[in-house]
């Protein structure tokens, strides 16, 4: 080749399935890194749902019953009940951060180096939530390791297999989420902001704490903010997996909210929509 | 070392590394690029001269297609950024302006995060991160993690980062902000010479106007519009001006920029 630029031109052209392959794992490998090197991250979202289950359901445990209601066939101990509401806290949580690592990268400029990539953008914002729903995993089974120890365990061990592919999918839902969140909204550079307006009210306003029978003996517009709420949905989700079964109508809704969030979320990051033009040019 | 300013130019056969035509842009109301148009020719080294707010940034968002053009077109190598972004941005190597390295990680891993966004596979990685860090002296550091680096040291880093996926067409936004005399130097030492050996074709957006040769070309860039474009010694003549900086404020009818912080 005698020419530089021709020979630039000679590349081939367009992407092959392994490129793609090779992307995923590397943005995949990139955040699990990322999060092995930051502890305290790590430290506190193993904290956080182990506080509630210690000290909060074990101060419940008396005041709530919980009664016989499906996919339980005993009555169970109140920490049993909100186990499966903390695990998806612990990916709300997660999502959250992730998408406001990404408004924070935004400025640092790493989701610029992303975006610069020749790859699609929508395969690239999808690997991205890919590796955050990766990280969620791992902090909900490390989690789950701590309950076990605890006693807090599915009557069969494969529960702990059923639960993840429910975890993978209420993980990505999550993450599409805070990533259509962190295209919109400007003041989530705030963290106190997303836990006030965003992660307080969904996970309160669900069947994490309480089962939605008991919402409606309390409150009925409660309950109908709670129906509303796909948080409720991935706990119903993760509950039953956790139990070896499978709720339809949850599976159907995190499945449609997973599909509507991140549709949303690349329409929001699509460069001739703009939306990160408004935010630049403020 | 021809500036090209005319893109259909019949007797040009090889595309520019770089081509603006007529790019417009505003947010808003507020116009931030004003029918901006020129080209960087392969093996040559180009300085986009401004002030702040004179539009560089948004020209380099547009460019690397953080956001769509709104009217005229750009194109690297003649893939035009918008229709074919896939196949402009794999032509196209950037250093922006501000630090996009994790600290946290290696060298090695920053740079293996960013083959994998191009798609090129462990041992292909491995092989030209050897030869990129090479090029700027960096080779024997790979392990170490990106927080222990000096601001220079970092900037090389990106630049080799930018090499990785060996484009033929470099962009860096003001990469010697914040860098001390020797930094600066050896950075720009680094590029120039990846011109002369590897004619790859550069952008280098800077307002300090000593980073400048009269070998260059120029094109410079004031609130939105083009002032001129060509060689140094044209626009300096073409100005009235005995030298580029004096040329440079005749123009933007700025007093003396050299050392302004942004």
């Amino acid at each position: 080749m005698t020419n530089e630029a021709s020979n630039a031109a000679a590349l081939a052209k367009g992407f092959g399935v392994a490129q793609y392959a090779i992307c995923l794992k590397g943005v995949v490998w990139r955040e699990a890194l990322r999060f092995l090197h930051q502890r305290e991250r790590f430290i506190s979202a193993l904290v956080r749902p182990l506080v509630w289950l210690f000290i909060f359901a074990a101060g419940f445990r008396s005041v709530l019953g919980v009664s016989i209601i499906p996919p339980y066939d005993t009555y169970v101990l109140y920490e049993v009940y909100i186990t499966p509401g903390l695990m998806a806290m612990i990916q709300l949580f997660n999502g959250m951060q992730s998408s406001l690592s990404m408004v924070y990268d935004r400025e640092m400029g790493n989701m610029r180096t992303l975006l610069v990539s020749p790859l699609p953008r929508w395969f690239l914002l999808t690997s991205r939530l890919i590796a955050g729903a990766s990280v969620s995993l791992l902090q909900v089974y490390a989690f789950l390791l701590v309950a076990y120890l605890w006693e807090i365990e599915p009557p069969s061990l494969w529960g702990y297999v059923t639960v993840l592919p429910a975890l993978i999918l209420s993980g990505l839902m999550f993450g599409a989420l805070g990533m259509l969140l962190s295209s919109l909204i400007k003041q989530l550079e705030n963290f106190a902001g997303v836990m006030n307006f965003v992660i307080f009210p969904m996970f309160f306003a669900s069947s994490a704490l309480y089962p939605l029978w008991r919402v409606k003996e309390g409150g009925p517009w409660l309950a109908f903010f709670c129906e509303l709420n796909p948080f409720t949905y991935a706990v119903e989700l993760i509950r039953f997996a956790f139990y070896q079964q499978v709720d339809p109508l949850a599976l159907a809704v995190v499945l449609g909210a997973t599909i509507v969030f991140l549709a949303a979320a690349i329409l929001a990051y699509d460069p001739s929509r703009g939306m990160l033009m408004r935010r630049e040019g403020l | 070392m021809s500036f090209v300013t005319q893109t259909t130019d019949p007797a040009m056969a090889a595309p520019a590394a770089l081509d603006v035509v007529g790019v417009s842009h505003s947010y808003g109301k507020r116009k931030a690029l004003d029918n901006v148009s020129f080209s960087v020719s392969p093996s040559s080294f180009a300085v986009l001269l401004g002030l702040n707010g004179a539009g560089k940034s948004s020209l380099f968002s547009l460019i690397t297609r953080l956001f769509a053009t709104q009217s005229g077109a750009i194109r690297i190598f003649g893939f035009d950024v918008g229709r074919t972004p896939g196949e402009a941005l794999r032509r196209l190597g950037v250093v922006f302006q501000a630090r996009t390295l994790d600290l946290d990680l290696s060298i090695a891993q920053n740079l293996a995060y960013h083959a994998a966004l191009h798609g090129i596979g462990v041992r292909q990685a491995r092989e030209r991160m050897q030869n990129v860090l090479e090029q700027v002296e960096m080779a024997d550091r790979a392990k170490d993690k990106v927080r222990d680096l000096s601001g220079g040291e970092m900037r090389r880093v990106e630049i080799a980062r930018a090499l990785l996926h060996r484009p033929h067409m470099l962009l860096l936004d003001e990469p010697t902000v914040g860098l001390d005399i020797k930094a600066r130097a050896d950075i720009l030492a680094h590029v120039r010479g990846l011109v002369a050996r590897e004619g790859v074709g550069v952008l280098w957006a800077t307002h300090l106007i000593d980073e400048v040769e009269t070998s260059d070309d120029v094109v410079i860039l004031h609130r939105g519009r083009l002032l001129d474009k060509g060689n140094v010694g044209e626009v300096a003549s073409r100005a009235g001006a005995p030298d580029i900086g004096s040329a440079f404020a005749k123009l933007t009818g700025a007093s003396r920029i050299e050392g302004e912080s942004r």
